[in-house]
């Protein structure tokens, strides 16, 4: 009863937001029951391959949001928000690495095949606790969450802003691609992290195991969304559109601009781990390609073709980008590159507000039609 | 007797001068109790520029100027271009530092030795030529935003209105004349009202001296009546210190004007006097 007028109440007064959820409540619903209950030879049954592909959608989706916030909020264009997405990957990953055990291929109960391979002989301390679920996913939230705390205080406090901005967060990321591609970093080098066997004791191939992971990757975009939602509409959040358009007359005002802008991104940043914790167990392996630049370029693009400063816009161009990637490499591979450069082109000339701007701009015409 | 009494008392050891103090303490023998960061008006005189000079690679943007505003005043400020207007509202504000001369807000503050926040938070606002408001949010929320408040980022996340808040922002919003315009967006606004608007936002910080940089450049006429409305009507509250150019409106709000020329001040009184006077017809008309 609380949780359904608290609901409400975040969603009063953004319909857009509020049809999403329900219609991502109703795929949490229905997809689950095509998998596990509809007979497999029905047209009707989606197969476990569709549903972790639509699990990692959703956690693609939670990543959009959480540039959405600094970038369609803030007005902070970050182009290595890849990098927090990764390192929360990462973080699941060492977790599920560790459930291995004596499964790998050398047997080894304490060390991860590669450093086995490495000629390692005992774990490095960084790796210390990351056997522990919580243990873990306090890191999935924290290294991101830290990481963004120690580059937005120093870049914000220095007032880089702008281009400039974007282009350390660039930098950031390729440094991190980098270092990770090193196999002395003991975070597996070029190949990552893979061959998972378990979570939580639940084996990783089962059907059962992917239709939770989905489930938990929905609600988890769910609370996400909730939460931002919940920010962006409080004082805070008006704040923060303040300083996105005026930033000046904010600290005017007497606002700590540096202040607000640092807490917005540690956030985002925080999300974006979770994003990428949920990610690792449906793809099965994280490397530092997920560090690339080009990753976070992508997400800027989905961001932009969905609708900035929206948050739905962000989920729904997330889904439908990633949905085309998934068709076209599988049709034309060569083209795929192409179409999406081509889109976002024309998005930013012709759709400043995204796809979404072209709904909201027939209603606005109805609703003149109406009076 | 009663001389040398005050010496003692100023000079009591267990004590430490006023402009130390931390807290509210009487010092017997004067007449009024003096706080720190209040502002102190028992002269009648709230901004006292006094000799100041500025000077920019050797030219004298203000020359030894004095002006004295009264507590609830309001003061048109006139002079033609290269007066030293903008550079005195630059001083009073803490953008610019004189090289000579004092700057003091009451009997007690002292203007020069504080940066533009400082400034602005012992109650000195100013409003700039071109207006600037935050163009998504609506006339209510502007508003909001420039309450006098905490602004830490945790306060904001919780951040709720409590009805006297609600009333204050009702009450400007009134003031302002754009209570229809609640929930409009800003950037909707038409010129004048934006300026209005961006008035209520210092007004929402409540200070005791306004500063306006020429508020009717870009008006039509209607739009002017109600700013010369809305000023009059704010003097008395506050004090206000209206700098522009439109002969026409500081006619129409003036009491007393004061005409700046080459730095200092060349002339002070009612508009017909200041108009009457020889020298002022000459910096104008060059005749």
């Amino acid at each position: 009863m609380l949780a359904k007028t608290l609901f409400k109440r975040l969603l009063q007064d953004d319909r857009g937001g509020d049809r999403m959820l329900t219609v991502l409540i109703a795929v949490l619903v229905v997809v689950p029951v095509l998998n596990l209950l509809v007979p497999e030879d029905s047209v009707f049954h989606l197969s476990t391959y569709t549903v972790t592909l639509l699990g990692k959608y959703l956690t693609f989706a939670l990543l959009a949001i959480a540039l959405d916030l600094v970038w369609g909020y803030c007005g902070i264009l970050s182009l290595g928000h890849g990098a927090f997405f990764a390192l929360g990957g990462y973080a699941m990953g060492m977790y599920l690495m560790r459930q291995i055990g004596e499964r790998g291929v050398y047997g080894n109960p304490e060390l991860p095949d590669f450093m086995v391979f490495l000629n390692w002989s005992e774990l490095p301390w960084y790796w210390y606790g990351f056997d522990m679920f919580w243990f873990a996913m306090l890191m999935v939230a924290l290294v991101p969450g830290l990481l963004a705390f120690v580059f937005g205080w120093l870049a914000f406090r220095s007032r880089v802003t702008g281009v400039y901005l974007s282009i350390i967060t660039q930098a950031l990321t390729y440094a991190l691609l980098l270092a990770f591609f090193r196999n002395e970093m003991g975070f597996g080098g070029n190949n990552g992290l893979t061959d998972f066997k378990d979570i939580l004791g639940f084996d990783l191939q089962s059907d059962v195991t992917r239709i939770v992971l989905f489930i938990a990757s929905g609600l988890t975009l769910l609370g996400g969304y909730l939460l931002s939602r919940y920010i962006v509409d409080s004082k805070f959040g008006r704040v923060v559109i303040a300083i996105r358009d005026a930033e000046d007359r904010a600290r005017f005002i007497g606002y700590n601009v540096e202040q607000y802008k640092l807490w917005i991104f540690v956030l985002s940043a925080v999300l974006a781990g979770i994003a990428g914790a949920l990610y690792v167990p449906q793809v099965g392996i994280i490397n530092p390609g997920e560090f690339s630049p080009l990753n976070s370029i992508e997400l800027a693009i989905w961001v932009a073709i969905g609708g900035r400063g929206t948050l739905y816009g962000a989920v729904i161009g997330a889904i439908l980008v990633n949905y085309a990637k998934t068709y076209f490499t599988g049709v034309i591979p060569e083209v795929w590159l192409f179409a999406l450069g081509g889109l976002f082109v024309v998005v930013t000339l012709f759709l400043p507000r995204g796809l979404i701007g072209i709904f909201d701009k027939r209603r606005k015409r109805s609703r003149e039609v109406q009076a | 007797m009663k001389t040398l009494d005050h010496v003692r008392e100023t000079m009591r050891r267990d004590q430490v001068f006023d402009f130390v103090a931390e807290g509210r303490y009487p010092l017997s023998g004067f007449r009024h109790t003096v706080t720190p960061g209040e502002i102190d008006v028992s002269h009648g005189t709230i901004l006292y520029v006094e000799n100041v000079t500025v000077s920019f690679d050797g030219f004298k943007a203000l020359n030894d100027l004095s002006l004295y505003i009264q507590d609830g005043e309001l003061r048109c400020i006139i002079g033609p271009n290269g007066a030293g207007k903008t550079t005195m509202m630059d001083v009073i504000t803490g953008k610019t530092r004189p090289d000579t001369g004092r700057v003091y807000l009451g009997q007690t503050i002292d203007l020069t030795r504080m940066n533009e926040t400082e400034v602005a938070e012992a109650g000195v606002g100013r409003k700039f030529q071109k207006p600037t408001v935050f163009p998504e949010h609506t006339v209510f929320q502007n508003l909001e935003l420039a309450m006098k408040t905490d602004k830490g980022a945790w306060t904001s996340l919780l951040a709720h209105l409590s009805a006297e808040q609600l009333d204050r922002i009702d009450e400007v919003m009134q003031l302002i004349g754009l209570t229809e315009q609640r929930g409009m967006q800003a950037k909707l606004l038409s010129h004048g009202q934006k300026q209005w608007l961006e008035i209520g936002m210092l007004l929402m910080h409540d200070p005791r001296v306004l500063l306006v940089d020429e508020p009717v450049a870009g008006m039509t006429h209607q739009e002017m009546d109600r700013t010369a409305e809305l000023l009059t009507q704010l003097a008395g509250k506050h004090s206000v210190v209206v700098v522009e150019h439109d002969m026409d409106f500081v006619r129409s709000i003036a009491r007393t004007v004061t005409v700046l020329h080459e730095g200092s001040v060349l002339a002070e009184g009612s508009m017909d006097d200041v108009q009457q006077d020889e020298r002022v017809r000459e910096v104008y008309l060059g005749s």
